[in-house]
Formats: structure tokens, sequence, C-alpha cells
């Protein structure tokens, strides 16, 4: 397909991140900053919530109608001076896009943050065929000079510390002064500000990714707070826009709809500092501006989600607040999903695009407690769509057979209510009192997996069962 | 098939409709011709003193500056004033805006040139095209009054916006732009701004004056 996954060893993967503590400590920035922020900005907007609804209602609405709001778009592009490509995969968008870079006569690209440019893989492509792309959101930065994927949508080297940058910038940067001091966060922007600045004033291409696109005026718009996508856009002679199809949105309306709940929902923030709207190439009587303006729509595998319980999964708007506030996310990070999309919105999307047969382990790799979809800003039920996954996987019989044989051993238990009760009394009666010295066990049979980290509670000696029906006759009585 | 309709035609196999259906097509084409509102925040819907109170409390929270002066006469001195008070070198750059062209800039000592940046500018001074109160926001619209560079490379960015134009929310703003520029047309580029550049890239950390300007300074101008 696309990028290379390493999805298939999640396992692994989740093993050596465990056990990496550079990666253990930056992802406490996670758990502390995101979550605090969300609520707080959520609590200082009243209508929070039924913007909630609003967004999700503008989602389900744009997908219901997909094709005819995508004409409306094309047509309104056209009309504004630019140009409109579709491409059906990865493949068919890197050689619209090389082609454009070839007539631009680009030697080098600078690139706005875009998951979908991580997800077609451009980079890599466009260094292969001799033009250098320079990412330049600054955790985008950091990352390309680590030949990394990001590990968060929105903070794509949140699982690096401040020595790690340091030592990268050493590292590339070799025409500074080699005893310049780095020791502080401020110094490692600044320096970063100053290799950037030369290569946004000599770039030939900018490429974009969009947060949305809106039907009503062929306008495509990105959101960031570092300015980096507006120099992106606005120094180079052609900017090129990727996105994929379900980016869109109606009206102008819609979008601000939209923009209300992002970047409360990511950052926390009231409103990302640069919010852009861009409707085609350079006027007449512009003094800046691209001359040039091309779309390109990436569908990808998203059209074939619609009309299924995935079509859901489109609504997505990208703000990472699932992921910031996964238990599962905040003990692995990103890496460990093994593609593009990490944390929950992964864990469904992956799946999705490359197979379950590749990405089987991420929809497995929740907790279930709920709490991404209790903070997801278009109210996709992320728990729902990752058992629907788990439900295909099995059907597929893609489940291990150790995890299968248990499943129909419970099953025929749960079948048997009867039997059940007998057996998991006898079973709870037997723990309880082999575990009453202690209170837990540091070993059991057949639960390695568990008391290999951690002990194992013992029960009290009743099942829930049980103690329902008890609690249950006493307040009858 | 190109890949253009394969994609409509995935798309529509999908959904189950042919495309064709008149009243999918009613639906899409009021929803574009009407563009509702939504869900409209009260917290921007109040006038006059009140708004543009809450502009300025919006926009300081976005670590922007503001000042108020009471007229356009005022602005030239200002700013002066501001780059005095930074330490900041007294020369601006600015585009053909007609508001600001016949403000009192001779009465400074001001160095001004006009035009777009090439990268070489410290200071910026444009003229919004309104300002949202919800959020401390400022609607900046592109074109040679107010080159779109001018937003991103200078470190130091001065807006000056009217007091009248200081909106309570987006959906006001969209509307002159609309009455401007025709519905369903836009300038080439709006930029909503709010507050100064910054990243939180390392360790998630808030550091101001990413890639665009360290400091954003709002002038609000009665009358």
């Amino acid at each position: 397909m696309t990028v290379h996954t390493t999805s298939p060893q999640f396992k692994q993967n989740a093993a050596r991140a465990l056990h990496d503590p550079q990666l253990q400590k930056a992802l406490n920035n996670v758990k502390q900053g995101f979550i605090d922020k969300r609520q707080a900005a959520a609590d200082k907007l009243p209508e929070f919530e039924a913007l909630r609804d609003s967004a999700r209602d503008i989602k389900n609405h744009t997908l219901e109608h997909l094709d005819l709001y995508l004409e409306a778009y094309e047509e309104k592009v056209k009309a504004s001076g630019g140009h409109v490509h579709f491409a059906r995969n990865a493949d068919e968008a890197r050689e619209i896009i090389l082609n454009i870079c070839r007539d631009a006569g680009a030697k080098t690209v600078t690139k706005g943050k875009s998951m979908i440019s991580e997800e077609i893989g451009i980079n890599h492509y466009l260094e292969a065929n001799g033009i250098r792309p320079v990412e330049t959101d600054l955790g985008e930065y950091i990352i390309q000079l680590r030949n990394e994927l990001p590990s968060h949508i929105i903070a794509p080297a949140v699982h690096l510390n401040a020595t790690q940058v340091e030592q990268d910038f050493r590292r590339v940067h070799t025409h500074l002064d080699a005893k310049r001091d780095l020791s502080e966060p401020v110094q490692l922007l600044t320096e970063a500000r100053a290799v950037l600045r030369e290569r946004f004033l000599a770039a030939d291409v900018g490429i974009t990714g969009a947060n949305f696109l809106v039907a009503e005026t062929g306008t495509s718009i990105i959101v960031t707070n570092e300015g980096n996508g507006d120099l992106t856009q606005i120094l180079p002679k052609t900017h090129i826009v990727l996105a994929s199809i379900e980016k869109l949105v109606p009206t102008l309306e819609d979008a601000s709809q939209l923009l209300r709940v992002l970047a409360r929902s990511a950052t926390g923030q009231e409103m990302s500092v640069y919010t852009t709207f861009s409707t085609g190439p350079r006027r007449s009587g512009d003094a800046d501006g691209p001359e040039n303006y091309h779309v390109v729509m990436i569908d990808n595998g998203r059209s074939s989600m619609l009309g299924t319980s995935f079509e859901e999964m489109l609504r997505c708007i990208r703000c990472g607040a699932c992921m910031n506030h996964c238990p599962v996310y905040h003990a692995v990070g990103g890496h460990a999903y093994g593609w593009v999309y990490p944390g929950p919105m992964g864990a469904v999307l992956t799946p999705s695009l490359i197979g379950v047969d590749k990405a089987g382990h991420l929809p497995n790799a929740s907790t279930f407690c709920g709490r991404c979809e209790s903070v997801c800003p278009v109210r996709i039920p992320l728990p729902k769509l990752m058992r629907h996954w788990r439900e295909r996987e099995f059907e597929r019989h893609l489940t291990p057979a150790s995890v299968r044989s248990g499943l129909r051993l419970w099953g025929f238990f749960a079948k048997r209510p009867a039997l059940y009760r007998f057996a998991t009394r006898a079973a709870m009666a037997t723990l309880g009192f082999a575990g009453r010295q202690r209170g837990r066990f540091s070993w059991l049979p057949l639960a390695k997996g568990w008391t290999k980290h951690r002990d194992f509670p013992a029960p009290e000696g009743e099942t829930f069962q049980a103690r329902w029906q008890r609690e249950r006759n006493r307040r009858a009585a | 098939m190109s890949a253009r309709d394969e994609i409509f035609a995935s798309i529509r196999r999908s959904l189950g409709v042919k495309g064709n259906e008149a009243i999918r097509r009613q639906i899409v084409q009021d929803r574009l011709e009407r563009a509702p509102k939504g869900v409209i925040p009260t917290r921007g819907q109040v006038s006059g003193e009140e708004r543009i109170a809450l502009f300025r409390t919006m926009a300081e929270a976005s670590l922007a500056t503001v000042t108020e002066v009471g007229s356009p006469a005022e602005v030239p001195q200002s700013v002066a004033l501001y780059l005095r008070n930074h330490n900041l070198p007294a020369t601006v750059r600015m585009g053909d805006d007609p508001r600001l062209k016949t403000m009192p800039w001779s009465e400074t000592t001001l160095e001004i040139s006009h035009g777009p940046s090439q990268g070489g500018d410290l200071n910026a001074v444009s003229h919004a095209f309104g300002g949202v109160a919800e959020t401390g926001t400022l609607a900046m619209i592109s074109g040679p009054e107010n080159p779109s560079t001018l937003n991103f490379l200078p470190d130091n960015h001065i807006i000056v916006v009217s007091a009248k134009d200081i909106a309570s929310d987006y959906e006001s703003v969209w509307n002159r732009v609309r009455f401007a520029f025709g519905k369903g047309s836009m300038p080439r580029t709006v930029n909503w701004i709010t507050g100064p550049s910054r990243s939180g890239d390392i360790e998630q950390t808030l550091l101001l004056g990413a890639h665009g300007p360290r400091r954003l300074h709002v002038i609000v101008v009665q009358e």
C-alpha cells in the first residue's frame, strides 16, 4: 500500500514502548496538559455540547450528499482559477503531485502539516525523484530529521524530549556554531525558525493539507498555531492542497461550527492562532500569493466506507482528543500503533485503510473505558466501531486459536446460566479461600500474562451475581 | 473510466444513489443558498462598549496586546509609541490600504515603506476587515491594500481595526464578506488571526514566535 506498517507487530511495539524511559517521560506531557485544557475550554462555553451535536450533524449531512457537494466544490474551485485533481489511491496522488512539482520546475518543496501526506508517503516519493521536501511545522520538522512518523496527529513529536531535539539539531545544523547554547526549548525554537525561514523563501512549491473544504465557495481551510502553513502557501509560486474527500462541508457557516469545536477539543484554545481560508490563485492586483492553486482530492479507501458502519469514522476532524484521553495511548505512545494514525481513531481507521488482517491488534488495544467517545467533538462511537472490528476479525478467523477456544469455552458456560453460576461460585470460593491470607496472588495457573506484571487481587469468595441476588432480597424484605 | 468518474461512482454505489435524484439536489442547493447558521454562542451577543470590551479580553487572553484610540488620526502616534516602548526600530511596512494612507504618518518620525514583505521587515501595520468579539479574532483580507505576507513574515505585527467592524461572531463577518464580494465568492485569502504565532511542539511547552510574528498588537479605532 503506502507507508510501511508495523501494525501487525503491535504487541512487540507496545512492549518496547513500555520499556523506553525517554518515551515514558515524554508521554507524561500528554497526560498532564491536554485533558485539563480541553475541559477548561469546554466549561467556558455553555454551548459546547450543542456545538458538538451541530458538528456531528453537519458531517453526517455532508457525507450523505458527498457526491453533490464534491461536484459543487469542484465547480467553485475552477471558477476561482484553481485546478482540481482526483486520485483513487496513494499511487495516483503521488504521481499527480510529482507532475505538478515538475511543471513548476521545483527543486525544494515546503510542507505544512498534513496527515494525508503521511498516509500517501509523499516525502519519500519526492525525494526519490530528486525533489527535496521540507516539513515546516516544528514537530514535523523534528521528526523528519529523525526519519520517523508522527506519533500524534496534532503533536507529531510528543514522544520526544528537548534533549533529543537538541541532539538532532546539532547533528543536522552543522553550519552553526558547535558551541552554541541550546539548553532551553526557546533556543531550539529560535534556531528552527531561522533555518526554516530560508527554506520558506527558497521553496518553489508549497504543499498543505486541508482541515476543511467549503463547497459553497471552493475554499480550502488550514488551521495552525505557528503560521508555517501560511508561509508554505503564500510564498512559493505554486500551492498544492492535499485533501481526502471527507473534508468537505457545505458552507462557511458550517465550517465555523466545526472550527468552534476543533481547537477547543485539540489544544483547549478558544481558537487556533491562524485559520486561513484560501480560494484559488493570486488575483489581479495582488502583490503576493501563489500563482497556481491545485487541489488533489484523494479517496484512498474512503468512498467504500460510506454506507457501512464505519461511515461514522469519516466525521473525524483530526483533533487528537481521543488519543489525549486514551489510557492505552498514554502507556505506549503513537508509534506502537505502527502506521500513520494512532490512538482510538487510528484503531478504527487503520483497519479500514490497510486491512484488518494487518491492523487487527489495534481495535483490541482498548480497555473500552469510553473516554474517547465522551470527548470526540463529532461524537464518533469509537468503542462501538472497535468492537465491530473485533467481530470482523473473529468472523474472518484472524483471532488466535487460544483466544478462540477460550471464547468458545466461556460461550459454553454463558449459554447455560445454571452451570455458569455453579462454576463461577465454585471458582470464586476456591480462590477466595486460597487467597484469604495475603488478599492477592503473585502466581496463578493460566494467568501468567497478568501476574508477570502485577498481583491478581483475591476474590472475596462470592460472585457478583450472588451478591446482587442477596442485596435484592434484603431490600425487598 | 477516469479517476474522477470512478470516485464519484464509488461514492454513489456506497450511498445507494444515482446522483440525479431531484430531492437530494434540492436539499444540497437549499443548504448552499441559505447557509443556515447553527449554534451561535451567546457570549459574543453583546453590543457597543461591552462588545469592544469582550473583544479586548479575548484578544488579550490569546496573548495579543490591545490599545484603543479615539480616531484614525491618532493611529500613527500610537504605532510610534508601541515601537518605542518595545525598543523596536522606527520602521514599518504596510500595503496600500486607503484607510491607513489617509492617516497622518508624517506627524511621526516613522520610516514607512509600502508593499508586500520579502522577509526583511521587522514591523508591519495592516488594517483588518473586521474583528470577532467571541474569541478576540481579527479577520484579514488579501489584496494590495493589505498583502498577506505582512501578516506572517514580520516579527511584530500591528493590526488596526475599526470599532464598528468588530462583530459578535464569525457569521456576521461572513455576511459582510458576502456583501463585499458576492454570495459564493471569496477573496483569495481570508486570515483569521487570534494572538501571536506559537508552538507547543517541544515538550508541550507554549513558546511564542514560532514562524509568524512574535508579537501581535491591536489598535482599536473608535468612531
